[in-house]
């Protein structure tokens, strides 16, 4: 009996919940809301770097199709000889892929989890936070189908009108040049614009490197980025609507 | 025990036919130099074995500084602490609102402060009407006061070099004040309310939130646990325990406008001393002068502001009654400086009694500013002329914006109005040095108690007082009544908790049944004003009398009149409001018949037939050296008188002017 | 000023609830918003119905009892609590919808008042320092310099009144947890049990049921206190390299 009272007293003493080590810090990590928050944070940053440099090469497209066609074959070739032609590609592409599963499967999640803790609205309802706040779910899902689109038309060439094996100069031109190619690519690309806007600052406060005399400054740039992506990716359909590049 | 139907109104009993009973004596304050009694109570205090503690409940009702403090301790060493309140957090106790600061004796600014110093300012405070020997401890235990909050992680103020910064506070001439901007009391809250939360989740500490206490349960003489409301249910329910400690907080709510907050009330306390429990010197009241007026009929509280705003405004009305033009029209020579011309030396930074009750006086006169009359400009017009805008602002910035907040009106441009209110109760349960009252088992801390303020309060030493309670004074006197006292189980079949359960529901009952016409707020607002104008500031017997006459006329009223919609098994705040208000009117009674008694003026009340020829207060030590503690009989009450002695600090009059 | 008032009844957590009409007139624009409802509820009293229930205490916006959303806005349209919000940022004639706080993690209790307890859980799992009584080193012991204090004490502002919840359209308790963690992990004395501080706090307030954080900035909007966004950075961080 004094024993297990003074076993009793000693607890009271430390700590409730001192931790006995969690059984590995990833699986906390995407076990709490702000750790998979982490994780969209880093693979979201991921994935706009891959697109800044996406829009990069799509530039090249104002070169005419020699300069294009060749940038898109030298992809294949990073790496040689180390690497085989076009391993590059195959081993970016599962670290892209493993980007977006991860931050759509956490965005899903957390979203669920979102709805759950306010399952009943006010009445009265009041517009709350910027458009580009507002749109990061939708926003998402749409780029999410846009990219499914977008490989079928421009990797795989499924969809794709010209299917020119080899010369995207061709393809991207003839996917364009079709009401429906340019429209959709047009419409995700002020998706994209949107999500960059809210998802780069936010990305930032959730990596906890946003602070009172760096908020302006990433907000700044956050807008900076959209604007640039959204203006360098909507430049090609653009022109080749205007008939300057065809 | 049927005495509830005295709530009734039906055999009105007449205070005024008291009677003088056997003195009363703190005998737990060991004897010998004030400067080891502390140490040597503690050193002859039974202990409690730490493996046999957790086999003693202990009830902690409120969870402000002296209850949070004291739940908190008492779980560390080992208690099984049971504790209420009736806020929906703990963390939401009044204590939270103090904006001042907290004294301690540390003495950092090498200015001459000491622990003799702060208890010697303490006892002249408080006119003459404390213990000593208490006193003595608060200011010793000051300096631990500081060590603990900092170590809990409270932010207070500090210098650029990382070190504490004070301030001096009340016109106390050393700078011993700890603040954290003008939210202390919020933050040495939160740091008991941290400390208690750690314990609540340990298990340590079973918390009743939204949970009244209603009822002591008292069994072979001794406390043993309450009875409760749940305030979401309305179920009635008994705890018991081996010991119960109030921290429930003063009665400055009996006025109805106050600075309290809007459910700070005083039902555990009266209820106590309905069990036995005696109340002490119930009519020391403190009013604050620097308040924001009350702008209507509506106005449900008072708003404390900084008194530190005296130190650079000027308080002014114009010299002729029933002067309506806007303060900006009236000139110079037609606007009364009053404390400047009555107080020359002092001006308008006289103590908070006197400034109070000059304010009334000339409010009195007619000569009252805005709503009702009733109230007199603080004005910072020359401030701004001789400093700049620009410093006022840096000093009293965030003042003014919550003046401005609440009555829309700029105070850089038009005067501040201002009015005294009640802020602080020093009277309460009557304690021994263990801080245990005339029922034994049954503990006051905090404001709830009347032990070291007497008769006037200091700034900033309310919230030292709360936590000396708490954190280091109950925990080792609460221990030796425990290692002390042999107490059998009671059984949860106890006849006596049936028969006070049951006296709690039938007065709640009781209420409901009425289905009058009267809103519980409207009798608490005339309650409210009665005492205002008959035991507030400067009271006379024949006013004092009138509300003696009036206030069992109001309750008869109140048992006719008074209208409660819906049930008592579920959240009822009206229920809650009349129920408090049926103690309210008894303690109310209590309070003139103190007053009455105490024909002297002293600390915050000045009793008209008692001025020196100039018209200031006069204490009367002879008659009244004493703290009057009343004891409930259901008829007409005892006083018992605990005569004080000074040994260190002798007696003097104060003179201001 | 005549007001018309449209309030949520609800009679209990399992009874359905609805917006019920008032009219009140002869309101004073001095008045505070609750003072208001104390007019509406005195009739209704004497009507012998059940008046309003709202949380309330001290009535000067520092005890974080009150609060509710107010046409759709928690604390009503200034940026300060409800206690302290008065009758004269309303017009003569306006129809006001008065609504709980709403959120999971918050259910309602009757009308206006919601049990809040799971914030008071958050703090429990380790919104503290553990400094048992008596145990303390002299103040002056350990330094802190002015910017920790300071930061400490911007955090340390938190009322505790849920009105960032409330605001958010997750229901999320990022930026009241973090008021805490920042308040406490930035100054000396909570360095000890940094880590385990923000671990435990996170797990309570995911545990709780309350929403994630999506960065909308509505809970600082909504905040009396101005508690700023940049805190949720900070325990982000803290938890991060926790």
């Amino acid at each position: 009996m004094l024993m297990a009272s003074a076993t009793r007293t000693n607890r009271a003493n430390r700590t409730p919940a001192a931790p006995g080590r969690p059984p590995s810090r990833a699986a906390a990590l995407w076990r709490s809301s702000v750790g998979k928050k982490a994780v969209m944070a880093v693979s979201g940053l991921l994935m706009l770097a891959y697109l800044v440099a996406h829009m990069l090469g799509n530039l090249k497209v104002f070169f005419g199709p020699d300069d294009l066609n060749g940038y898109a074959h030298w992809l294949r070739t990073i790496g040689q000889p180390v690497l085989h032609h076009g391993w590059f590609l195959w081993l970016a592409r599962p670290v892209l892929l493993a980007a977006v599963v991860t931050h759509g499967v956490a965005a899903y999640q957390l979203s669920r989890r979102d709805l759950k803790a306010r399952p009943q609205q006010y009445v009265h309802r009041r517009r709350q936070s910027t458009y580009a706040t507002r749109t990061m779910r939708w926003g998402g899902v749409i780029l999410g189908l846009f990219v499914v689109w977008h490989i079928l038309d421009l990797t795989t060439l499924t969809v794709n009108p010209a299917a020119e094996e080899g010369h995207p100069y061709q393809n991207i031109v003839a996917s364009f040049s079709t009401w429906y190619g340019g429209g959709i690519y047009c419409v995700a690309m002020l998706a994209l614009g949107l999500h960059v806007r809210h998802g780069f600052w936010s990305a930032a406060q959730t990596l906890g490197v946003n602070n009172p005399r760096r908020d302006r400054a990433l907000k700044a740039a956050a807008n900076g980025l959209a604007l640039l992506l959204t203006a360098g990716f909507l430049s090609v359909p653009v022109a080749v609507m205007a008939g300057l590049v065809r | 025990m049927n005495d509830h139907h005295t709530n009734a109104g039906e055999a009105p009993m007449s205070y005024l036919d008291y009677t003088v009973g056997e003195p009363i004596a703190d005998t737990r304050a060991p004897a010998g130099p004030i400067e080891q009694r502390w140490d040597r109570r503690r050193f002859e205090a039974k202990l409690v074995n730490p493996a046999n503690r957790r086999k003693h409940r202990v009830i902690v009702v409120g969870t402000g500084l002296a209850g949070g403090a004291a739940g908190a301790t008492l779980a560390e060493q080992g208690y099984h602490v049971v504790q209420f309140c009736f806020q929906d957090s703990p963390r939401r106790a009044h204590s939270i609102a103090a904006q001042g600061g907290i004294n301690a004796a540390k003495n950092y600014r090498n200015d001459g402060d000491s622990i003799r110093r702060l208890f010697y300012d303490t006892v002249k405070g408080g006119d003459f009407r404390a213990r000593e020997s208490n006193v003595h401890r608060l200011a010793q235990v000051s300096v631990e006061i500081i060590d603990q909050c900092v170590a809990q992680g409270v932010p207070f103020a500090r210098e650029y070099g990382g070190l504490l910064d004070t301030r001096s506070f009340g016109g106390v001439q050393v700078s011993r004040t700890f603040y954290a901007r003008g939210q202390t009391g919020q933050q040495l809250l939160l740091g008991a309310y941290q400390a208690l939360s750690r314990q609540i989740a340990a298990g340590n500490v079973e918390l009743h939130a939204r949970t009244e206490m209603l009822d002591l349960i008292v069994v072979d003489g001794r406390a043993r646990g309450i009875v409760a409301r749940d305030l979401v249910t309305g179920e009635i329910t008994s705890h018991l325990a081996d010991a119960v400690v109030l921290a429930t907080g003063g009665y400055g709510n009996v006025f109805y406008l106050s600075t309290n907050a809007k459910n700070s009330n005083a039902t555990a306390i009266w209820r106590a001393h309905r069990r036995g429990a005696y109340f002490a010197n119930p009519c020391f009241t403190q009013i604050h002068p620097t308040c924001i007026p009350r702008s209507g009929d509506h106005q449900s509280k008072l708003t404390l502001m900084s008194e530190s705003l005296r130190n650079d405004g000027r308080i002014w009305v114009p010299k002729a009654k029933g002067d309506t033009r806007p303060p900006g029209q009236i000139p110079e020579d037609e606007r009364d400086y009053y404390l400047e011309r009555i107080y020359p030396a002092f001006g308008n930074l006289v103590p908070r009694d006197i400034a109070s009750r000059a304010a009334k006086v000339v409010c009195d006169e007619g000569r009252g500013v805005g709503p009702g009359g009733q109230g007199v400009y603080l004005d910072f017009a020359d401030a701004i002329a001789r400093l700049g805008r620009a410093a006022v602002e840096a000093k009293y910035g965030n003042l003014f914006e919550m003046y401005q907040r609440i009555t829309a009106e700029d105070p850089y441009t038009v005067p501040m109005r201002i009015y005294p209110a009640i802020h602080y109760t020093m009277g309460g349960l009557w304690v021994d040095y263990d801080l245990q009252t005339t029922v034994p088992g049954l503990f006051a801390i905090g404001e709830a108690n009347f032990s070291d303020h007497g008769a006037n309060r200091l700034g900033a030493s309310a919230l030292m007082q709360g936590l000396a309670d708490g954190y280091f004074v109950l925990p080792p006197t609460l221990n030796d009544y425990l290692g002390r006292t042999r107490l059998d189980p009671v059984p949860a079949d106890h006849p006596e908790l049936a028969e006070v359960e049951a006296e709690v529901t039938d007065r709640l009952h009781l209420i409901l049944a009425v289905d009058g016409d009267r809103t519980p707020d409207s009798f608490h607002r005339e309650l409210g004003e009665l005492l205002w104008d008959n035991c507030g500031m400067a009271r006379d017997e024949a006013g004092l009398r009138h509300a003696l006459a009036r206030i069992p006329e109001l309750r008869a009223e109140f048992w006719r009149r008074i209208k409660v919609p819906g049930t008592g098994a579920e959240l009822n705040q009206a229920l809650e409001k009349a129920n408090r208000l049926v103690d309210y009117f008894e303690l109310a009674e209590l309070m003139c018949l103190d007053a009455l008694h105490r024909s002297e003026s002293c600390g915050g009340h000045f009793r008209t037939e008692s001025a020196t020829p100039d018209g200031e207060a006069a204490r009367r030590d002879e008659e009244f050296s004493y703290a009057a503690a009343w004891e409930y009989t259901g008829d007409a009450p005892v006083l018992h008188k605990e005569e004080l002695l000074f040994e260190h600090v002798h007696p003097t009059q104060r003179s201001y002017a | 000023m005549n007001l018309t008032l449209r309030i949520w009844r609800q009679q209990g957590p399992d009874t359905p609830g609805e917006m019920t009409e008032y009219r009140v007139s002869g309101i004073s624009e001095d008045m505070s918003f609750l003072e208001m409802l104390d007019t509406l509820n005195e009739e209704l009293i004497l009507r012998g119905d059940r008046p309003v229930a709202f949380d309330h205490d001290c009535r000067e916006g520092i005890c974080g009892a009150c609060g509710m959303v107010i046409n759709g806005q928690a604390h009503g349209p200034e940026r300060t609590t409800t206690c302290q919000l008065h009758m004269r940022h309303f017009e003569d004639g306006d129809t006001i919808d008065v609504e709980p706080w709403r959120a999971g993690a918050f259910p309602v209790v009757r009308d206006l008042v919601v049990d809040r307890s799971a914030l008071d859980r958050i703090i429990g799992s380790g919104g503290y320092i553990t400094a048992p009584t008596g145990s303390a080193p002299e103040a002056h012991a350990t330094a802190v310099p002015k910017e920790a204090a300071d930061l400490a004490f911007e955090h340390a502002e938190c009322i505790g009144c849920g009105a960032c919840v409330a605001a958010c359209p997750n229901g999320s308790a990022m930026l009241f947890t973090a008021a805490k963690v920042v308040h406490l992990n930035v100054l000396p004395q909570g360095a000890p049990e940094r880590a385990s501080r923000v671990r435990n706090m996170v797990g309570a307030m995911d545990a709780e049921g309350f929403g994630g954080c999506t960065n909308t900035g509505e809970c600082a909007t909504a905040c009396p206190k101005g508690i700023p966004l940049t805190g949720i950075a900070r325990l982000n961080r803290e938890f991060l390299r926790s």
